[in-house]
This record gives C-alpha cells, structure tokens and sequence, in this order.
C-alpha cells in the first residue's frame, strides 16, 4: 500500500514538473501577456521572419496555429471554445462561414493598405466590396507534368489526361471538388454545376479516366513528383511551384479552356479578440514589400499588385504561376454550394474512386 | 460488516474506471448511434440506413472492407503462427518478443512514409528487383504493398496472444500424444493447434477488426485504389460534413464488429470446456 501511495505521488510529482515546464517554455516563447494576435493558418503559410519582423514592428507575438482543410477549419472555429484573431479561408468558405454568421466585417477605415490590391481580385462573388475579407494569396488547379516522360508542350488540355499512353501515369489531388471540376471543365461545363445529369456524365466521363491513374492522393503529391515517382500530376499552382523549385524537369499547365481560380483571403472570425493586433498585421501584410518576400517565400501567386511589381522578373512574367488575363477570363471560382450538393459531389467522387 | 465494507472500498477502486469506460467508451457510441438518426439538414430520420443499404457503392465498400480485413488477417496468421511457435522454442523467447514488439512504438505515420520510401521506384526493394534481374516494378499503389504493409503492422498484435497459448501449454500433452503414436503433423493438427486456439481467435480479433477500418493506408499505400468504409468516414466527416451518414457507417461498422466478437468469443468457451473434460 505505501509502496502504491509512493509510486502514484511520483506519478503526480512528474505530472507537476511536466506542467511546469510546458508552461515556462510557453512563457519564454511568448504566447501570453496581452500583446499578441492569434493566426490560425495553412501549414507553412507564411514566411516566419515577417513575423518575427512584426514583432519588433509592433510588438505583438504572433502565435500560428494550422489547420490542414477549410471543413477542419470552419468546424473548430464554429465549435468556439477558441480565441482566433485572424484566419485564411479559400473563397468558397468565406461564403460558407458569411452564411454562418462565423465572420465580423472589416473596419475599413482601419486598413491603410487596400490600394495595393490588384481589382481583377477584389470586390469578388464570395465577397462584395471585401466587407469581410483582404486577400492573401491566390493560385489555380492545373497539370504538373516531368519532362523526363512527357514531351513537354504535348499537354495543354484536361482532354490530354485521357490519352492512352498515360496509362497508370496520372496522380490526382484527393479532393472531390477538384476532380470532379476539371472532369466537368473538360467538358465546358461549370465547375459549379448542380445538375446530377451533368455530374453524372462526369463521372462517367472520370471512370474512363481510370486506367490512367495511378493514384488518387494529398500532399504526398509534391513528394512523388520530385522523386520522379509519376509522370503527370492534378495538383494545386501553390503545390506545383514548390515541386518546380526542387525538380526542374516539372512544368505547370493551366488548361486554357477552363480551371479553377480560388482565393485564400485573410478574414476576423467571430472568436477575435485583439482588435489593435488584426488591423496592425492586416496592414503590415498589405505593404507591398512584407507581401512580396511572403510571395517569394511561399511561392504562390501574390494579389498585391505593388507586391508583385517588386518580384524578380522571372517569377513576374512565369505564365505558369501568373497566367495571362485571357487564361484568368476563364477560370473559375467555386461557389458555396449546399451541403445537400457538397453530397452529390462527394458521392460521385466516391464511386469514381471505388471505380477500377 | 467487514465484508459490507470491503465490498464498498471495491465498489470505490472501480468508479475511476467506470468513469472512463462511460465517458469515452459508451457516450461516443450513444451519441455516434444517436447521429445516425440524423440527416444532412438535422431532420431526424431513418434515411440514412436505408441510403447505405440501398446504395451499391456503399455495399461494395462493406464488402471490398471485409475481404481486405480477411486478406490482412489471413496474412498476418500466416506469418504469426511459425513466428509465435519458433518463439517457443528459442533461449530467450522475451528478448524475440521484445524485437517483435518494438516496431509498435513507432508511430504508423512514420512506418507508412518508410514503406513509401522502400517500395518507391528508386527505393530499395525495385533496386533489388533491378539487381536480380527482374527489372523495377510498379510497388506502390497495389493490393499486395497495401495488404503487405497493413500485415507488418498488425503481426506484433496476432504473435503476442498465439505467443501466450502456446508458452502455456503443457508440453506433457504434446509428449503424450508423441507417446502414443501421433505423427508430428497429427501432434500439431490434434493437440496443439486446437489448444492454441484461444490465442488465435483473440489475435483474429485484434487484428481483423482494426483492419475494417484502416483509412490511412489505403491513401498513403494503396493511392486509395484499395476504398475502404475508414475512406468514406473521413470524407462525411471533413468534407461533406454529412456526420449523420458518416455515424451509420460507423455504427454499421461496430456491428461488423460485434459480429466478430460473438464468432471467435463464442468458441473459446467450447475449447475451455472441451479441455475440462
């Protein structure tokens, strides 16, 4: 019995010590005391020395935490419990959690940056007069192809998947409303359709494509195609930039007849807390010089347009990443759709997977 | 008294367990069944039942489940039981099962991405297909790197219950029924097998019913061409945010699980009985 009693209090004595030293570490990094502003954020989604950058600015902490969906995201947020200041959801979303009244509108005033942004990217479907949003960055849905096994130029279009000699070649990104909208861009369908005939035709139209694909998977993707793993890869610009910058047998398509043009705008949600700390980041993220070292950093396509005038010329004119405003024309934004039609899509989706 | 008050105390050293068997075991399956009632607008009804049993894909995928579930299994018993029986037979049987062990504190996440690494096209096991003379074959996102995989990472949980029976079995029986004339085979087939069978059954169990639900996997090793029920949870969970389809799945699948339990439980009682005799 006091052997017991002896074994348990140094149970809780390590318990104790653990706790303490969590939180001495916390205190050395900074997170509490008042001056801090809480991003919840995509893994790897902002260069670190802007942050440590702002804090000597301003002197507030930034504490990052990420998330690795919008749907992960939307639910945490919604769930409360939470102290989020800042988040970055993709345009859909910020529609979704408008609805959800998960958002507060910006204070215009506040924000000294806002004419850095190119219009082509403001004033947007998911948010008119970006009451609630600033933008952060953007990109599109495209092919990733290695030269190594594919002529390069040899493939423009989604039509090009379905050739035979890519058999078992294609890797696709598992994500329901990806496949599914370049099935239905391939067919000059919107990429926003609810009719079930058209989602229908284009699974039918994804079971053909089977043959072809190789596998259907995440961020393994990037992996993959740097090792020279696959051929051919669906994949999102942001990703591709990072896969050309470690292999330079890649290239990046948009196919010019139709893709997908999303958004990650920087939004308040409902949880905020420190007001004084948003503005100030929002605003230290709109200068052109702090969103051009991000963009230089992170790799994807920056919305700032003074940003994008101070980027080295040969990441400023890659069509790949920048692509021309008569490919732009044709892109298009996902909608929020219901979640009765989210199902639809997934279910289409599923079958498509469970298709060999 | 005394008695009253011991029983007492007893009753006080189990409510911590209890506690936890009610938070974390019976209110996640009470509200998980509970969910299931529910629609994608929050309308209490039975649709989502008759959606899965009505729907092909959702059939198909019970059964692609079972039969990998079954594949992994069998694969795994294959494995084990010569393991688990050499293990008997070594000096230091507990450093073995240690060896055996070990892979189990690694984290699955890691395992998968070193099998990624080793099955890949210029990973080691094409560069030994290459050096035999076989030439590189596509590893990665087939059936068997899936179930080979999903095997190596379940065979510590099917050695260690066969390894237990079969430590614990009289070696007189086995002497006896050489004694008797039984050939090696009859000895194995007649007398060993059939006592070892608990632990056999109770690493069925362990093994087989994980394997229902892997998800992970199939994504990671199988580039999800192998689509189990675990691929269509996490997609009504994350994406579609259907939790009610999501939880009927779920609720299909502790079943499933059931199921399994009251086949290989059953049994054991049996040979229990049969050994008294």
């Amino acid at each position: 019995m006091k052997k017991l009693f002896s074994v348990i209090l140094a149970l809780f004595a390590v318990c104790g010590l653990l706790a303490f030293g969590a939180k001495q570490l916390q205190t050395t990094s900074g997170s509490t005391g008042k001056k801090v502003l809480n991003l919840y954020t995509w893994g790897d989604y902002i260069d670190p020395s802007l942050l440590t950058k702002f804090q000597k600015q301003t002197g507030y902490h930034v504490n990052v935490e990420t998330f690795d969906s919008n749907e992960a995201m939307f639910t945490k947020i919604k769930q409360g419990g939470t102290s989020y200041d800042l988040t970055v959801p993709s345009d859909y979303m910020i529609e979704k959690m408008k609805k959800a009244h998960l958002l507060l509108p910006l204070d215009k005033s506040k924000l000294t940056g806002m004419h850095n942004y190119d219009p082509r990217f403001m004033n947007l479907d998911f948010d008119r007069h970006n009451k609630y949003s600033v933008p952060y960055f953007w990109g599109t849905l495209g092919i990733i192809y290695n030269d190594k096994y594919v002529k390069p130029g040899s493939i423009q279009h989604w039509n090009d998947l379905w050739e035979k000699r890519y058999k078992n070649k294609v890797m696709l990104i598992d994500s329901a409303r990806d496949v599914m909208g370049f099935a239905l861009a391939s067919m000059n369908q919107s990429m926003n359709t609810t009719d079930p005939a058209t989602l229908l035709a284009a699974r039918n139209k994804l079971n053909r494509l089977s043959p072809n694909v190789k596998a259907v998977v995440a961020d393994e993707i990037k992996m993959y195609m740097i090792q020279n793993e696959a051929a051919v890869a669906v994949d999102w610009s942001g990703e591709a930039s990072e896969m050309l910058d470690e292999n330079s047998h890649l290239h990046y398509v948009v196919p010019s007849e139709g893709s997908n043009l999303w958004f990650d705008n920087l939004v308040i949600p409902k949880t905020a807390k420190h007001f004084k700390a948003i503005y100030a980041f929002l605003n230290f993220m709109s200068e052109p010089k702090n969103a051009a070292q991000n963009a230089e950093y992170i790799g994807y396509a920056t919305p700032n347009k003074r940003a994008k005038a101070r980027l080295p010329k040969s990441i400023r004119n890659d069509r790949q990443f920048y692509p021309d405003s008569q490919t732009i024309k044709h892109l298009q934004i996902y909608k929020d759709l219901s979640p009765a039609k989210v199902g639809l899509y997934n279910d289409r989706y599923l079958e498509f997977k469970m298709h060999h | 008294m005394q008695r009253k008050q011991r029983l007492s105390r007893n009753t006080a050293y189990f409510i911590p367990y209890m506690l936890w068997i009610v938070l974390f075991v019976i209110a996640p399956v009470l509200l998980l069944i509970y969910q299931s009632f529910f629609d994608i607008n929050g309308q209490l009804t039975l649709a989502n039942y008759q959606t899965y049993f009505s729907s092909n894909t959702y059939l198909m995928m019970t059964l692609n489940s079972v039969w990998y579930a079954f594949l992994i299994t069998l694969a795994t018993l294959i494995i084990s039981y010569p393991t688990a029986y050499v293990l008997n037979e070594t000096k230091h049987p507990q450093l073995w099962l240690l060896l055996i062990i070990m892979p189990t504190w690694i984290n699955l996440l890691l395992k998968a991405y070193a099998f990624i690494g080793i099955f890949s096209q210029a990973g080691i096991a094409n560069q030994f297909l290459s050096f035999i003379g076989i030439g590189p074959k596509q590893l990665l996102f087939t059936n068997f790197s899936f179930i080979f995989v999903a095997a190596y990472i379940q065979i510590p949980f099917m050695v260690l219950p066969i390894y237990n029976s079969i430590s614990e079995l009289n070696p007189s029986y086995v002497n006896a029924s050489r004694d008797l004339g039984a050939t090696n085979w009859q000895t194995f087939s007649k007398v060993i097998f059939p006592l070892t069978l608990p632990g056999v059954k109770a690493g069925i169990q362990a093994v087989f019913i994980p394997s229902l639900s892997l998800f992970m996997l199939t994504r990671l090793i199988g580039g999800n061409k192998v689509i189990t029920l675990g691929t269509a949870i996490e997609e009504h969970f994350l994406t579609t945010m259907n939790w009610g389809m999501g939880s009927t799945i779920g609720v299909v699948l502790i079943i499933a699980m059931v199921i399994i339990m009251l086949l290989t439980g059953g049994g054991k009682r049996r040979t229990r009985k049969g050994l008294t005799k």
